[in-house]
């Protein structure tokens, strides 16, 4: 075609030399181009690669320093031993058990807040809300999950401790409750949102066959949505137990630092995250038993929070109701 | 279509005039008077006036958005669920306006049972399908339970195809025994009236012709209300039909009536299937 009579040249008043189709052909013949496009998936792949190999560094600092620890402290001792003394001058002592007594302390009072009032949040949201309250209520219950755990730990501290002491002074300034209600309190919006997710998708129609049988919507609510939606409920339940388990600046400042083998919930404790917080703020040199000590409570944080996540991997897949 | 055959279906069921006149020995479950409907701006259901006759299939038929689901699930109050739904006039089930502020929809609900379009059994067991509505009711021994269960599916034709699998989850079912354990679960609590809302338009021939022959073992028990887009399927199984158009009643008459002699020339043409 002649590049003269280009359909467009007279009537816009501009002329195209070319025709579309000879400037495309002359643009591919770029080699430029071609390069890019296979460089592309290379770059992103390294890039994605990051990720990936800093996580297996982490894994392996983990794993290699852990063993080191245990070449110094016999791992029967680490894992049944009572007494977590590793600061001691005569003879230190690591016996995880008073940390995970501690975890696990602030972790059931946690549960025990977040997971009445987390589901009754679902439940209210999907089921009873209309459409303009949820839209308003949701986002501002995320919000919640977006407050820097360090402001929780201040409103532990003090906040929710001296109001707790106000009604049984029993309670000490560091104690397992006060910091215990605000890690539940941070866990809520999890719970609520992951339930409710789950409780939304069960079908609208399933709801309406237990309306026209004369039910309730609390019946509704209670005896279909909530059974029905029951595995992304405990999954949720599950992932908010991990973050509660891994939950660092909140009881780092408001439970203490006193490892603790007891059922005592109301004087100062010490978790596995608090622990490593003392340490690494600097109370033991690079290479001393204590240094290490860190990472081998951190291995066992860490597979406390990877079982806690198959658990909810495994609830939900197998426990998906079908609908 | 055979009419001769609806016709002999007919003439075994009692309560009918020789003249085909509307006036019958059956006592009214519904009377409709003057309601009307709204989904905000938009009149959906005009002055509408029906009666519904005890012991009897009525089936209701037009074609889409006629509003004949709509004044379905307006016998059961279940169209409130809509939010921007606004009603006029009268639905006297049994005498009482189910409208009436002291009326509770728990009450009317629990004498009035539906079956929806798409089979919608719970996210339960088969067994728990069938025993949640007297559950709900407050019925817990474990024996009357059982019984009601074998009963009630019993009912709706499908106890021998699931008496060994009652603990299986009813979406391990096909879809057609799944909408039966839908009737069955509404038969459970033993209503009064039980409407039905397309059930066999998700469903395979086979499927839909069995829920056609339980409906005509029901109404022995029940009064039924059917909608349905399939005009066969509803000369086949009622004994009156209403003819929905644009929201209002067009005519409203013994079946045979309806598809053999139709008043109003809009029920000819749409019988006939010169639109719809």
């Amino acid at each position: 075609m002649s590049s003269h009579c280009s359909p467009f040249g007279v009537e816009r008043g501009f002329i195209m030399r070319q025709s579309v189709q000879e400037m495309i052909a002359q643009s591919k013949g770029k080699k430029n181009k071609q390069f890019v496009e296979k460089m592309i998936p290379v770059i992103l792949f390294l890039i994605a690669s990051v990720s990936v190999l800093t996580t297996i560094g982490i894994m392996l600092t983990l794993i290699f320093e852990t063993i080191t620890f245990f070449t110094r402290v016999s791992i029967t001792d680490f894992l049944f031993g009572t007494t977590w003394l590793p600061f001691s001058n005569k003879e230190a002592q690591y016996g995880i058990l008073p940390l995970i007594v501690g975890t696990l302390k602030v972790t059931l009072i946690a549960i025990l807040v977040a997971v009445p009032i987390g589901i009754s949040a679902a439940i209210y949201l999907s089921d009873y809300a209309s459409e303009n309250v949820r839209r308003v209520l949701k986002p501002l219950l995320e919000v919640l999950a977006g407050i820097p755990t360090i402001v929780y730990g201040f409103f532990a501290l003090t906040f929710v401790t001296p109001l707790l002491q106000s009604a049984f002074p029993d309670i000490k300034i560091f104690n397992a409750i006060s910091p215990g209600i605000v890690v539940g309190i941070m866990i809520i919006p999890m719970i609520a949102s992951l339930s409710e997710d789950a409780m939304s998708s069960v079908p609208k129609s399933i709801r309406e066959g237990a309306l026209a049988m004369g039910s309730t919507k609390f019946e509704v609510a209670w005896k279909i949505t909530v059974p029905a939606a029951l595995s992304g409920i405990v999954a949720s339940v599950v992932l908010a137990i991990s973050r509660a388990i891994g939950e660092t600046m909140i009881v780092s400042l408001a439970a203490g630092s006193t490892p603790k083998f007891d059922g005592d919930f109301t004087g100062s404790i010490q978790t596995m995250t608090a622990y490593i917080v003392q340490v690494s703020k600097g109370d033991a040199g690079y290479g001393t038993t204590i240094y290490y000590s860190i990472y081998a409570v951190g291995f066992t944080l860490f597979i406390f929070t990877m079982i806690m996540n198959i658990v909810a991997n495994y609830v939900s897949k197998r426990f998906r109701e079908e609908y | 279509m055979s009419t001769s055959h609806v016709l002999d279906q007919k003439s075994k069921t009692a309560g009918y005039e020789a003249d085909g006149s509307l006036a019958s020995a059956a006592n009214s479950v519904y009377e409709t008077k003057q309601l009307n409907l709204w989904y905000g701006a938009n009149h959906a259901l005009k002055n509408i006036e029906l009666d519904i006759k005890e012991n009897e299939v009525t089936a209701i038929i037009g074609p889409s958005g006629c509003g004949k689901s709509t004044y379905l699930k307006t016998l059961n109050r279940m169209v409130e669920l809509v939010p921007s739904v606004k009603t006029s006039g009268q639905i006297l089930y049994r005498g009482r306006n189910i409208f009436d502020g002291d009326y509770g929809v728990e009450e009317l609900r629990t004498r009035v049972g539906m079956v929806f379009q798409k089979p919608n059994p719970f996210p339960k067991s088969i067994y728990d399908n069938i025993a949640y509505g007297p559950r709900i009711h407050g019925i817990k021994n474990k024996k009357i339970l059982d019984e009601i269960v074998e009963k009630s599916l019993r009912g709706a034709a499908i106890w021998d195809e699931v008496k060994d699998r009652l603990t299986e989850n009813a979406y391990s079912i096909s879809g057609g025994q799944q909408q039966r354990i839908c009737i069955a679960r509404a038969l459970a609590i033993e209503p009064d009236v039980i409407l039905m809302d397309e059930p066999t338009s998700a469903l395979d021939p086979i499927s839909t012709l069995k829920i056609e022959e339980l409906v005509q073992e029901l109404k022995k028990d029940y009064s039924i209300i059917i909608v349905t887009h399939n005009m066969q399927q509803a000369a086949r199984i009622s004994d009156r039909t209403a003819f929905f158009l644009n929201g209002e009643v067009i005519e409203y008459d013994k079946t045979d009536t309806i598809f053999s002699n139709p008043t109003d020339k809009r029920t000819e043409d749409y019988i006939s299937g010169r639109f719809g």
